[in-house]
């Protein structure tokens, strides 16, 4: 199948998905990052990769955070930033996205950063917008959020160096989770050894066994000599979906404690995509804990997505105009 | 008009015949099978050698959209899209605007139908007011201005007591109910089916027990109530079998599958494919296949169409909040036939299931060839292949997942009350 996310030289396009990525390509995102991680610590925080060109931060979800990482890198590389926040109610005024998105083109955007409510909005804007436009998908419905993942995956590499013998956990509701999604993608294509998704079975997927991972309820089970676990939040609304019965006794079964960390390898790390609830998904022991990385995704973001943005814009060199 | 259709493989599987038989007509009826009655000299004579000569197609339902959603599809357009699929008697479905729920919307829509004489469009009535699911809808008056049944269209009635009520008010008059099993709360906010390839895309995911949840409650309120129920659209392997269980154990219940069901499975939603969103959502192969051995065994003695007919703007959004249906009065032939191709089904069974079989469902007298029968007649050539080109069809809704696909089956002529409506070498 034509995959949409890359050119005809198989260079990254779009970033919309993990999907149809391979390996060698999630390594050069990894290497990419990894050259601009050192920038902050820099006097001067800047690189002229992008200098002259537009980037349009398009978020339909509102997320302050999110938004700013790409912000934040998108002038680190020295490109202009347009900010649209977009709300749903907006656009069912009348608007529809296809106008929306037409609108914006006019403003001669190179790349769009989009947020968007609806699973495949991310791939329904890369296939109807202009060629010369590069997507970069920042979250779509429950389908992806591929940044998120990569800036995983760089943590980890980080700590762990090889992805292969790794041992990887990820705990709480998956089902409504794009971060897990792009995450178990990712793990899978970079060759761990192993990926579990850990909750109870109302926030997992039923067909878990299509995403290639091993499925456990019991969290001390499912964490057992794990490398990585990773928690993920848990929405406050779920709580009225008759999902759960009340956060206590998730906490209870699924929130994660020093104690029950013990049954994970003795150097386990612990992430969480933020926002975290403390005495939800976790204790603060452990979320400020030794182990716990989750400071160091954030600022580990920011140069995964100047990887992910400079290799789109590269691309579009590919297309004949200026490089 | 007198009219011989000669040298053609005649295939009336209503009365098993499928022979080498001449057809004639005089006026809007079938007067001759075989040998044209003494003096009868036919004003046209069309040569069917090599070609089938079938019974028109019914079609127990189609979303003609018009009054109200004349953007999307007009009785006009849809008739000729009718006439060039060889589909000459048309359901269409109550969800219109205003809501085929009082007498004055058939009466408009009959009319109208009568004046393009293209195609025959019967009405099926509103089963509830407005499709609202709580009220029922005045079905005594709507029987008599000719509704031929009565369905709430793909809304969901209020509770389970509103639907014994119906059945029950239906079944004082006669009326058979078409019934879309769909448990609501079980649907929620879903838009493809509860496997693989939702859990892969993150798409909100509908649940097989969605529909054989509501199978199990309408067989149920079926027997109790003795309504003739008819189910609409099946997508799932439990709800074939539990509805031919209920066969075997003598409730005559009835069901019918939208064609596009007995090709497309979850698959090919991959991608965000929106073409191939459609309620009820396509299953597995497992389904597929379970559909179509029902559709060969008879337990679904109709394919339908399920034609839904939009404008651009109701796809042109991310999937989840794209409009399911897709416009298919065009493909219906051509998707039956592949059928026989695919060695699923027989010819003359293939035809019985979009002629037949879905009149005899209504008790209706159409979709047969017999002396004194209305000469409603679809010629088509099986060797010869077509494609369809999304851009040259006459529906105004161009949204189908089978642009560019290969049909058997190339229709020649299409005959509507003894009238030619569709003939290949005008089109």
């Amino acid at each position: 199948m034509h995959n949409l996310q890359l050119n005809e030289h198989g260079r990254l396009r779009h970033f919309l998905t993990i999907e149809g990525l391979s390996r060698e390509l999630l390594l050069q995102i990894l290497d990419t990052a990894e050259s601009f991680a050192a920038l902050p610590g820099r006097p001067v925080k800047k690189v002229p990769l992008l200098r002259g060109r537009i980037i349009t931060n398009l978020f339909f979800e509102n997320s302050t955070r999110t938004r700013t990482t790409f912000e934040l890198a998108a002038k680190m590389l020295s490109a202009d930033v347009i900010n649209f926040n977009i709300s749903t109610s907006a656009t069912t005024k009348g608007e529809t996205l296809l106008d929306t998105l037409r609108n914006i083109e006019a403003m001669h955007s190179d790349m769009f950063v989009v947020r968007h409510a609806q699973s495949g909005a991310a791939h329904f804007i890369a296939r109807n917008a202009s060629p010369r436009v590069s997507v970069i998908n920042a979250g779509d419905g429950r389908h992806a959020h591929p940044t998120q993942a990569m800036l995983d995956m760089f943590t980890i590499r980080k700590h762990k160096g090889d992805f292969t013998p790794l041992r990887v956990a990820i705990v709480g509701d998956v089902l409504h989770s794009r971060v897990a999604r792009s995450q178990i993608l990712a793990l899978n294509t970079l060759g761990v050894s192993e990926v579990r998704i850990v909750g109870p079975r109302t926030l997992l997927p039923t067909e878990a066994r299509a995403l290639g991972v091993h499925v456990f309820h019991d969290l001390a089970e499912g964490i057992r000599d794990v490398d990585v676990v990773i928690m993920l939040r848990l929405q406050n609304e779920r709580m009225d979906g008759a999902l759960l019965p009340n956060e206590h006794e998730y906490f209870r079964l699924y929130g994660l404690t020093d104690e029950r960390l013990e049954s994970a390898k003795p150097d386990a790390i612990v992430m969480h995509p933020g926002p975290m609830n403390r005495g939800i998904e976790m204790d603060s022991e452990v979320a400020d804990g030794p182990r716990s990385v989750i400071l160091q995704q954030v600022s580990y973001g920011i140069a995964v997505r100047m990887a992910v943005m400079s290799m789109a814009m590269q691309s579009q060199a590919d297309l004949g105009g200026e490089a | 008009m007198s009219i011989s259709i000669i040298n053609g493989r005649l295939i009336d599987p209503a009365h098993g015949i499928d022979d080498q038989l001449d057809l004639h007509i005089d006026g809007e009826f079938v007067v001759a099978v075989g040998d044209a009655p003494a003096e009868f000299a036919a004003a046209e004579v069309i040569d069917a050698r090599g070609c089938v000569v079938s019974p028109g197609l019914v079609d127990l339902a189609a979303s003609l959209r018009e009054p109200g959603y004349e953007h999307k599809a007009t009785l006009a357009s849809e008739a000729a899209a009718a006439a060039r699929g060889g589909i000459t008697t048309v359901l269409c479905t109550p969800d219109t605007n205003p809501v085929i729920d009082n007498s004055a919307v058939v009466e408009l829509i009959h009319r109208m139908a009568r004046k393009l004489g293209q195609t025959r469009i019967l009405t099926t009535g509103a089963l509830t007011r407005g499709l609202m699911g709580e009220q029922l809808s005045e079905m005594a008056a709507l029987k008599q201005a000719g509704c031929v049944a009565v369905s709430n269209a793909r809304a969901p009635l209020a509770s389970t007591l509103v639907e014994r009520r119906a059945l029950e008010y239906a079944a004082t008059f006669g009326l058979t109910v078409f019934l879309r099993p769909e448990d609501r709360h079980l649907r929620a906010a879903g838009c493809a089916h509860e496997g693989a390839i939702a859990t892969r895309l993150g798409l909100p995911a509908i649940p097989s027990a969605a529909e054989s949840v509501a199978v199990a409650r309408d067989l149920a309120l079926a027997e109790h109530t003795q309504a003739k129920v008819h189910f609409r659209a099946l997508s799932t392997l439990s709800a074939a079998r539990m509805i031919h269980e209920a066969q075997a154990a003598g409730l005559a219940v009835t069901a019918d599958v939208a064609a596009h069901q007995l090709h497309l499975t979850e698959m090919d939603v991959d991608d965000f494919n929106a073409e191939c969103h459609v309620s009820p959502p396509l299953r597995t192969l497992t389904d597929r296949d379970a559909l179509r051995r029902a559709v060969a065994d008879g337990t679904i003695a109709a394919i339908c169409s399920d034609h839904q007919p939009h404008e651009p703007d109701a796809k042109q959004r991310p999937f989840p909040e794209t409009e399911p249906g897709i416009s298919c009065l065009e493909t219906l032939l051509g998707l039956t036939l592949r059928l026989v191709e695919e060695k699923v089904l027989d010819l003359p069974t293939a035809l019985a299931r979009v002629t037949s079989g879905p009149a005899d469902i209504l008790g209706l007298p159409y979709g047969r060839l017999r002396v004194g029968s209305p000469a409603d007649v679809c010629i088509f050539d099986p060797q010869r292949h077509w494609t369809l080109d999304v851009s040259k069809m006459r529906s105004e809704g161009h949204n189908t997942p089978f642009d560019g696909w290969d049909f058997p089956g190339r229709i020649t002529h299409t005959l509507f009350n003894g009238r030619v409506v569709y003939r290949a070498a005008d089109d």
